[in-house]
């Protein structure tokens, strides 16, 4: 060791970098519940009989699927001022930040996708054949027969998922939006405590990432679904 | 929108004049698989090795091994690497090393930091899937072997692991995909992969949209040519016999 280690720097930055982790959460929850119903959508789309249909759905999952994270935040960093400038009429400034929900909800919904789809394929048959011979349509037996089953049997997978996209808001670094890991790098920067800042930041990534995911598998130990 | 396409900003030479934008990119794609490559093959051997330990009975290296998997897998990639890059040299090394490493060309001392620290993020997820492709072996193969009088390495090395890494093959296969995709990150400590190539081509020719599509379609194809690869590696493994779970 020869770096003189000094830690002062962090305990007057905590309401900031608390600020960040309040974004780092709420980008984590916008993006598992808007994931997840536009994975859910998708997933209805890839199941549909109509081959067009299923086909965009497929098409979206394969491509959101085959590029990093970064290059899908850059993408919305691009369209998403375009798109609602264009709609607007007039150019229009708006946060990174918004892109960034854009980015998550639209990358990470390609996965949520597959994963509810493997859990609606995973009930049985008969279960979708029962629910139409009590006189259910096909989306009372979606929304009160199959759902509830599949959301059940991919709990555990949505809820490790969602630990790995916790850790991933931090790449919204590359955007410069001020999450846990971006108060970290502006405050490290400021006071040219650059290594402390970033063992501290790890050190809560660790804990929090740690805890929660011993959670899930002390929960889910029994019907473990890798 | 009024987006002026033009594709053939690719034949352009670069702004510095030295090359064209085709070679940018194209030059980024070699760096992307280079890296992602590199990185597999220390995730692997690392991986492997852990994962074996984890189910072996020595307390220690069990403990070793899962101390290792927690603490890479809950520690963003993102901050892996900058501890690696920014913080490991400064902090570890003596001066006089660092001084040379200060010398060293800039490239490659990206290309290696990335490559070793996406090489150990990925292995504690290798080291998962390993763990769990031997557990998943029924205990009746384990005694089987024991009573042949195989020693407990021979019993891994012919029946345990082989049976073993035929089911692991699919998660495998998308850890594999996962290393392409996290090789992307290398662009924050300023190395010129794929996804920053692009970037920079969309700075300077304002044709972001050409770019980027041109980066989306590259992972697109290195994603498609993967998964067929190991869907070929998986058929040509199958043991006649054995179902896919590998269970008799």
């Amino acid at each position: 060791m020869n770096y003189a280690f000094d830690w002062s720097a962090i305990v007057p930055a905590l309401p900031f970098l608390a600020r960040g982790m309040v974004f780092s959460l709420a980008l984590l929850a916008v993006c598992l519940a808007g994931g997840m119903a536009l994975g859910l959508g998708l997933a209805l789309m890839r199941l549909s009989n109509r081959r067009w249909i299923a086909g965009i759905g497929a098409v979206y999952v394969s491509v959101f699927r085959s590029i990093p994270l970064v290059l899908a935040i850059f993408w919305f960093y691009l369209l998403v001022p375009m798109l609602i400038g264009a709609v607007r009429g007039e150019a229009t400034p708006i946060g990174p930040m918004y892109s960034a929900f854009v980015a998550f909800v639209a990358f990470e919904a390609a996965y949520f996708c597959e994963v509810i789809r493997a859990g609606m394929q995973s009930i049985p048959h008969g279960q979708s054949h029962a629910a139409q011979a009590l006189g259910l349509t096909r989306a009372q037996t979606l929304r009160h027969v199959i759902l509830p089953q599949a959301m059940r049997v991919v709990t555990p997978l949505i809820l490790s998922k969602a630990i790995i996209i916790f850790q991933d808001t931090s790449l919204v670094y590359v955007i410069s939006v001020s999450d846990f890991l971006g108060a970290a790098t502006q405050i490290g920067q400021r006071d040219s405590r650059l290594i402390e800042l970033y063992l501290f930041a790890g050190a809560v990534y660790f804990v929090m990432c740690f805890i929660a995911s011993r959670l899930v598998e002390h929960r889910y130990a029994r019907n473990a679904l890798t | 929108m009024n987006y002026d396409w033009n594709w053939s900003i690719f034949l352009a030479p670069t702004i510095d004049g030295a090359s064209r934008y085709v070679w940018w990119i194209l030059s980024g794609l070699a760096f992307t698989v280079f890296i992602s490559l590199c990185a597999w093959a220390i995730a692997l051997v690392i991986g492997i090795g852990l994962g074996v330990t984890r189910t072996l009975p020595p307390r220690l290296g069990r403990a070793l091994a899962t101390a290792y998997v927690e603490l890479f897998r809950n520690v963003p990639l993102l901050v892996q690497l900058f501890f690696w890059y920014y913080i490991a040299p400064v902090v570890f090394l003596p001066v006089s090393l660092q001084t040379a490493l200060n010398r060293a060309n800039p490239v490659a001392t990206q290309t290696l930091t990335m490559i070793v620290c996406l090489g150990l993020f990925t292995a504690a997820r290798v080291c998962e899937q390993v763990r769990a492709g031997i557990q998943a072996q029924p205990r009746g193969r384990f005694n089987a072997g024991y009573a042949l009088g195989l020693t407990r390495i021979h019993v891994y090395r012919f029946v345990i692991l082989p049976l073993a890494f035929r089911v692991i093959v699919p998660p495998l296969t998308s850890e594999f995909l996962n290393v392409f995709k996290n090789s992307a990150v290398a662009l924050t400590i300023g190395l010129l992969e794929l996804t920053a190539r692009s970037r920079q081509m969309g700075e300077f020719t304002a044709h972001v949209f050409e770019a980027f599509i041109a980066a989306t379609l590259l992972y697109f194809l290195i994603a498609q040519i993967t998964s067929h690869a190991m869907h070929a590696l998986e058929a040509r493994l199958r043991i006649p016999g054995h179902g896919l779970g590998g269970s008799a």
